[in-house]
C-alpha cells in the first residue's frame, strides 16, 4: 500500500515511453524515501510549483563542488526527503561501464542513498540524487576508497568534462576524445573540485564537427574534431550508392521513400561550398574549397572518409541564455594536434583562466567576457594572432580603438604648433 | 578500514578523477579502438559497426528516462551480462546501448530487451531521439515546470518516430524547466521551455539576514533591482516593467521567490541545431511564448510540439533540419504553415534584437 495517493502521477504510468513513476513507485518498496518523493511530486503536480527549497550549503571535507543540497519545503510531511541532496560522480570517458564496476556504485546508492539517480545529468556526471547530510562523507570514502572514482564539478569551478564516444566506436573521430578528456579532467582536477572561478567552465570534446556532445552550444572551451588534408575517397563504393547497392547516411532515412539515390541531388547540390563534382564516373572534391561540414561523408559512409592529417579546432564562449543571452562559440584556433603530451593545449587553457579569473565579474561565462572586453583583448591575452578565420565578416563600423602605438607619432602633439598653423 | 567521523580527514583521498574509461570497454571496442571503417543502421535502433580488422560491433540502442532507479539499471545490466560480456553504456542523450560482437548474438538480445517495455529499441537516423531535459519538480528548486512528466508526456505522443526513420532528418528536442537551460533547449530543432511570468516577491523582513542584497542587486540583467529601505530594513525593491523574469535574482538571494503556478508557463522554441552539417549550427527561435503548464499530461505542449514535428515532416526536403526547412521556406511560411498566430512578443528586445529584424523588401506574403 502506497504511503500517497499519487492519482495525477499515476496518469504518467500510461502510454509507450518508459515510465520514471512506475519505476520510482516499484524503487519505493525497497527504498520507502522514494513514498516520500512521490507524495511531494504529487503535491508539485497539483501545486504546479516545486517544492524544493533553496540551496544549502553542504559538501565534502576539502572539496566546494560535487554535492548539491537540496530540501524538502515540507519535511514534516514528507521526512524522507527533508534532506535529499545530490551527488555528482565523475562518468567515465564515453560512458561505457562494466557492470561489475556500475554494481558497486548502484550498492553504495542502495545503502547510503535513495536508489534514484540520472543516467547522466547534463553535463555528464553519474547523478545520484537524494541523500542526508551524514551519508556525504561516507559515500566519498567509499567511491575514493573502494572504486578509485571521484566526485564531479559544481558550482563556479570547472565543471565535469565530457566527450563523445570518439575512436571507440565511432570512424569519423578525429582526435582521441576520450583520451584528451580524461586527460584534461586529470590536470586540472583542483580547478574542479575547489571554485576559483567567476563562474562555471566546461570543456567539451566532439570528435567531429558533427558535435555529438554539443560542444559548440554548451561549452566555454570547445574542442571539435577536423581535418586538413583531404577526404579519402573509394570511388568504387561511390559507384555502390549511385547503384543503390549501398544505403545512403547508412540506412537512417531507411522509414520512408525517398525515390531513389540521387548523388546529385543530395550531396553535390547541397554541399554548403560546392566544392564536389560528378560527372557519372568519378566523384571529385575540390578539398581546398571544402569546408568540412560532414554532409557528403554522413551521407556515403562506406565512400568517403575525414583525411589522415586530423586534429581540432578549438572555440570559445558558448552558454545558454542566461544572462546576456546565448552565445555559441567562437572559432579562435583553426586546428591543433590534439595528441599527448598535450602541451601547447595546456599553455592556451592557463592563459585563458588567468584572463577569466582577473577580468571576469561574478558570475560572468567567459563568453560574456570576450563580449564585453572584446574578442581583441581576449585574443592578446592567450597571445594568439587574429585570422580572418575567426569571423562572419568584418566589422561594419570603423570605430576602432586604435591603440597609440599603432598611430604614426603616437599621441603627445603640439598644441602651440598646431594653433600657430590653425588659430583658433 | 571504513570512514571515520571523528577524524575526517584520516587517510582521506581526493583528486583522482573518474575511472580510464579503457577498464570498461567491450574486447570488440578495445581491439578495434581507431580502426572503425563505416557503419549501417541495419534497422531503427540497430547498429553495425565494421572495423578495418572485419571485425563488426552490433549496437541496440534503447530508450530510457533519464531518471532511472538502480534497480531497473540492474535490470539492464542483468541483459549486459547474459548478452554483452558485462560490458554497457549511456548514449550523450540518455539511451541505453547494448553491443554485442556477432550477429548470431544480436537476434537473442533484441528478444531480451522487446520482453521488458522500459527498454524500447530505437532513437538512430531520421527519428526522434529521446529527450534531452533537466530535473523540474522532482529535484530542482527553480524550474516553472516540471520536466521528466512533460518529457513522457511528449514521447508517448511521438513514440512512433522513436521507433521508425520517417523524418526528414533527425529531430533534436529538449527540455529546460527554467532558463538557466541544463541541456542544450538553446539549439535544438524542438525545445520546450519553462518560464516564470510574475516579478519576484520580496521578503521585506528577512532579505538583509538571508541575502548579500549588493549580490542580489548585481544579479539583475536589466537594473530592475535597487537597494531600497522598507520599514527601516535594508532590502530591495523590484521595478516589474524591467523584469525579463530571469530569475537570477532567486538564484542568488533566496528571499526573491518568483515561482507561480497561474503564471509560469511553457514557451515552445524551434530551429535550433549543434551540428555543422550543410549550414552552421543555430539558436532555436521563440514561436509560441507561453502555453499553460498542465499537469500531469500537458496536452497543449504535447499538441504543440506535434503540430510543428507533422508539418516539417511532411514539407521539408531530404536531410533538411527543421531550422534549415524554416530558412529555406521563411518564417512568415513557417507561422502560415504550422498555423500558429505570429505574436509581437516573439520579436526580439533584448541585448541582439537587431540582427534578427528584416532589413530587406525580400518578403513573401501571408
Amino acid at each position: 500500500m502506497a504511503k500517497f495517493e499519487t492519482p495525477l502521477l499515476d496518469e504518467l504510468e500510461k502510454g509507450p515511453w518508459p515510465s520514471f513513476v512506475s519505476d520510482i513507485k516499484r524503487q519505493a518498496k525497497k527504498k520507502p524515501v522514494l513514498e516520500d518523493l512521490l507524495g511531494q511530486v504529487e503535491l508539485s503536480y497539483k501545486d504546479k510549483e516545486t517544492h524544493w527549497k533553496h540551496g544549502g550549503i553542504v559538501g565534502v571535507f576539502g572539496y566546494g563542488g560535487g554535492v548539491i543540497g537540496r530540501y524538502s519545503d515540507m519535511p514534516e510531511k514528507f521526512p524522507g526527503v527533508a534532506h535529499f541532496h545530490t551527488m555528482r560522480v565523475n562518468q567515465p570517458s564515453g560512458l561505457y561501464y562494466s557492470t561489475k564496476y556500475l554494481e558497486q556504485i548502484l550498492d553504495i546508492w542502495e545503502r547510503r542513498g535513495s536508489g534514484l539517480t540520472n543516467m547522466h545529468g547534463s553535463t555528464g556526471d553519474i547523478v545520484l540524487l537524494g541523500t542526508t547530510t551524514p551519508q556525504l562523507e561516507e559515500v566519498f570514502w567509499e567511491l575514493t576508497h573502494n572504486l578509485n572514482t571521484d566526485l564531479g564539478g559544481s558550482g563556479s569551478n570547472l565543471r565535469t568534462p565530457s566527450c563523445c564516444l570518439g575512436m571507440s566506436r565511432c570512424e569519423w573521430a578525429c582526435f582521441d576524445t576520450q583520451a584528451a578528456c580524461h586527460h584534461m579532467t586529470n590536470r586540472y582536477q583542483d580547478e574542479l573540485h575547489r571554485p576559483a572561478f567567476p563562474y562555471k567552465f566546461k570543456f567539451k570534446f566532439s570528435g567531429c564537427p558533427n558535435d555529438c556532445v554539443a560542444a559548440i552550444a554548451r561549452s566555454d572551451m570547445a574542442y571539435i574534431g577536423t581535418w586538413r588534408d583531404d577526404i579519402r575517397i573509394d570511388q568504387a563504393a561511390v559507384q555502390g550508392y549511385v547503384k543503390g547497392e549501398l544505403k545512403p547516411n547508412a540506412g537512417a532515412h531507411a522509414g520512408r521513400d525517398w525515390g531513389k539515390f540521387d548523388i546529385v541531388k543530395e550531396v553535390i547540390n547541397l554541399c554548403p561550398t560546392k566544392c564536389m563534382s560528378w560527372d557519372g564516373k568519378e566523384l571529385k572534391i575540390n578539398n581546398k574549397e571544402c569546408v568540412r561540414c560532414m554532409h557528403c561523408i554522413n551521407v556515403m559512409p562506406r565512400a568517403l572518409r575525414p583525411g589522415l592529417d586530423k586534429g581540432c579546432s578549438i572555440l570559445f564562449g558558448a552558454k545558454a541564455p542566461i544572462l546576456d543571452g546565448q552565445r555559441l562559440a567562437t572559432l579562435v584556433v583553426p586546428f591543433i594536434k590534439m595528441e599527448p603530451p598535450y602541451e601547447e593545449v595546456h599553455a592556451l587553457i592557463e592563459k585563458v583562466f588567468d584572463w577569466w579569473m582577473e577580468h571576469g565579474k561574478n558570475r560572468e561565462r567567459l563568453g560574456e567576457l570576450i563580449q564585453r572586453l572584446s574578442l581583441k583583448e581576449f585574443l592578446k591575452a592567450i597571445e594568439v594572432k587574429a585570422i580572418p578565420q575567426m569571423v562572419k565578416e568584418p566589422r561594419s563600423n570603423p570605430y576602432i580603438f586604435w591603440e597609440e602605438k599603432d598611430v604614426p607619432g603616437g599621441w603627445t602633439r603640439d598644441l602651440a604648433a598646431f594653433r600657430k598653423k590653425h588659430p583658433l | 578500514m571504513p570512514y571515520d567521523p571523528k577524524n575526517p580527514m584520516k587517510d582521506r583521498i581526493t583528486d583522482i578523477g573518474p575511472r580510464h574509461y579503457e577498464e570498461f570497454m567491450p574486447p570488440v571496442i578495445k581491439k578495434n579502438f581507431g580502426k572503425w571503417l563505416y557503419h549501417e543502421i541495419l534497422e531503427p535502433g540497430v547498429l553495425m559497426h565494421k572495423a578495418e580488422s572485419g571485425d563488426e560491433v552490433y549496437t541496440v540502442r534503447v530508450g530510457a528516462a533519464r531518471l532511472m532507479s538502480i534497480e531497473l539499471i540492474r535490470d539492464a545490466m542483468k541483459i549486459a551480462d547474459k548478452h554483452c560480456e558485462g560490458y554497457i553504456r549511456w548514449t550523450t542523450r540518455n539511451n541505453i546501448e547494448f553491443m554485442v560482437d556477432n550477429k548470431s548474438k544480436l537476434e537473442p538480445l533484441k528478444a531480451d530487451l522487446k520482453a521488458n517495455p522500459m527498454f524500447p529499441i530505437g532513437g538512430t537516423g531520421a527519428c526522434v531521439t529521446n529527450i534531452v531535459h533537466t530535473q523540474g519538480w522532482i529535484h530542482c528548486h527553480t524550474p516553472a515546470i516540471d520536466a521528466s512528466g512533460i518529457v513522457k508526456s511528449v514521447m508517448d505522443d511521438l513514440f512512433k518516430h522513436f521507433q521508425s526513420m520517417d523524418l526528414p532528418a533527425q529531430v533534436r528536442i529538449a527540455l529546460a524547466c527554467c532558463l538557466n537551460m541544463c541541456g542544450a533547449v538553446h539549439c535544438s530543432d524542438i525545445a520546450m521551455l519553462g518560464f516564470h511570468r510574475k516579478p519576484p516577491f520580496v521578503q521585506h523582513e528577512v532579505i538583509s539576514n538571508i541575502c548579500e542584497i549588493p549580490l542580489a542587486v548585481a544579479a539583475c540583467p536589466t537594473g530592475a533591482i535597487k537597494p531600497a529601505t522598507v520599514e527601516g530594513k535594508k532590502s530591495v525593491s523590484v521595478n516589474a516593467a524591467r523584469c525579463m523574469f530571469c530569475g537570477n535574482c532567486y538564484t542568488m538571494c533566496p528571499a526573491m521567490p518568483l515561482m507561480d503556478a497561474e503564471a509560469d508557463c511553457v514557451v515552445i522554441m524551434v530551429g535550433g541545431k549543434i551540428s555543422n552539417r550543410i549550414s552552421a549550427p543555430k539558436f532555436s527561435k521563440v514561436v509560441i511564448p507561453a502555453l499553460p503548464s498542465n499537469p500531469p499530461r500537458w496536452p497543449e505542449v504535447v499538441a504543440a510540439v506535434r503540430n510543428i514535428l507533422e508539418t516539417y515532416a511532411k514539407d521539408a526536403n531530404k536531410y533538411e533540419r527543421l531550422g534549415e526547412w524554416v530558412e529555406r521556406i521563411g518564417w512568415e511560411k513557417f507561422f502560415e504553415k504550422c498555423n500558429l498566430p505570429f505574436d509581437v512578443k516573439t520579436i526580439d528586445d533584448y541585448t541582439l534584437a537587431y540582427n534578427t529584424l528584416r532589413t530587406t523588401t525580400q518578403f513573401k506574403f501571408s
